[in-house]
């Protein structure tokens, strides 16, 4: 796995509190992962502070899933 | 109780009487304050008399860059923004058969929308924190309704229904949200009613006197305070009992 896939799976254990295992590639952060709208946006702030990245609220509405926090993430650093 | 020592206010609106005293009492309770406001000289006054937690940036609240760029200079002045209390307002009262578009879009824009755009610029330092305070002053007008103050009334009562959908979104986060509805308050605005204005006023208010900037500023120190925790989502009308709602 990735640096930075390993950097999201921190994040996105440590705020929604979940189990490691759990956060697979096509885990939805709210339909799998228990995470309420407002989660993905924290999620998304802790993205932007993590990668010194700006996620546009656009893009952030298509980042549903580990997976593609993980593929926008990588794309935009 | 109501101790705010340690904790960081922005207050827009604190060249005025409200306004003033608000800045005050949360300066007085220990919080470090920014003073917001188009003036800057009344704002350095109202600092240099207040102390060194207090800092002045002016903002005008009708172009959005500025706007925008308040919470941003706030929270370089003083490092985050825990208490934010929208208090600047304007009117241009005219009956509603007359208003003219700029008329409307003013005061909405001024009182409304700058006071949403603060609020979605604190947001983030108050979630990240789990912790803030958000207190708009809205007014008894927005209860009421009032002749001549069509797009007054509007934007304060907008204010009313925005404040209460965000308290729903971020009350799991800590951060309050709620509003002070002020009656009439002797301010350098009610200095100017004539004798008789003023008297026909105060037979309206049971108790048969205006209110004090100082009266609404308790109002919203409480509501800055820890022990506020538990109120969110509400208007605390101080207006000496001229509408009991």
């Amino acid at each position: 796995m990735s640096d930075i896939a390993d950097r999201v799976k921190k994040i996105v254990v440590e705020h929604l509190d979940v189990e490691e295992d759990k956060v697979t590639e096509t885990a939805s952060f709210i339909d799998d992962l228990g995470a309420d709208s407002l989660d993905t946006v924290e999620l998304v702030m802790a993205f932007e502070e993590e990668f010194g990245i700006e996620i546009p609220d656009d893009a952030a509405e298509t980042i549903q899933t580990f997976g593609d926090a993980v593929k926008f993430i990588t794309e935009a650093s | 109780m109501f101790d705010l020592t340690g904790k960081n206010a922005l207050i827009t609106g604190a060249s005025g009487g409200i306004g003033g005293a608000i800045a005050k009492a949360l300066y007085d309770a220990g919080a470090t304050v920014v003073l917001s406001g188009t003036r800057e000289e009344p704002l350095k006054a109202l600092a240099a008399e207040l102390g060194e937690r207090a800092h002045v940036i002016t903002c005008n609240l009708s172009e959005k860059e500025s706007v925008e760029a308040l919470p941003k200079a706030a929270v370089e002045a003083m490092g985050s923004v825990d208490i934010l209390v929208n208090n600047a307002g304007i009117t241009r009262d005219n009956l509603f058969m007359r208003m003219s578009d700029d008329e409307w879009d003013s005061v909405l824009n001024v009182n409304l929308t700058s006071t949403m755009r603060l609020c979605k610029g604190v947001l983030r330092g108050m979630m990240k924190a789990r912790w803030g305070r958000i207190v708009n002053i809205s007014s008894i007008v927005g209860a009421t309704g009032n002749p001549g103050q069509g797009n007054y009334a509007a934007s304060k009562a907008g204010m009313v229904g925005m404040s209460k959908s965000l308290a729903y979104e971020v009350a799991t986060r800590g951060i309050t949200v709620n509003c002070v509805a002020p009656g009439f308050i002797a301010t350098a605005m009610t200095d100017k009613l004539t004798d008789d204005q003023k008297e026909k006023i105060n037979v309206q208010i049971p108790t048969g006197r205006m209110g004090t900037p100082e009266e609404i500023a308790a109002a919203v120190l409480y509501l800055s305070s820890q022990e506020a925790a538990y109120t969110t989502g509400t208007t605390l009308h101080v207006n000496g009992g001229m509408a009991m709602l």
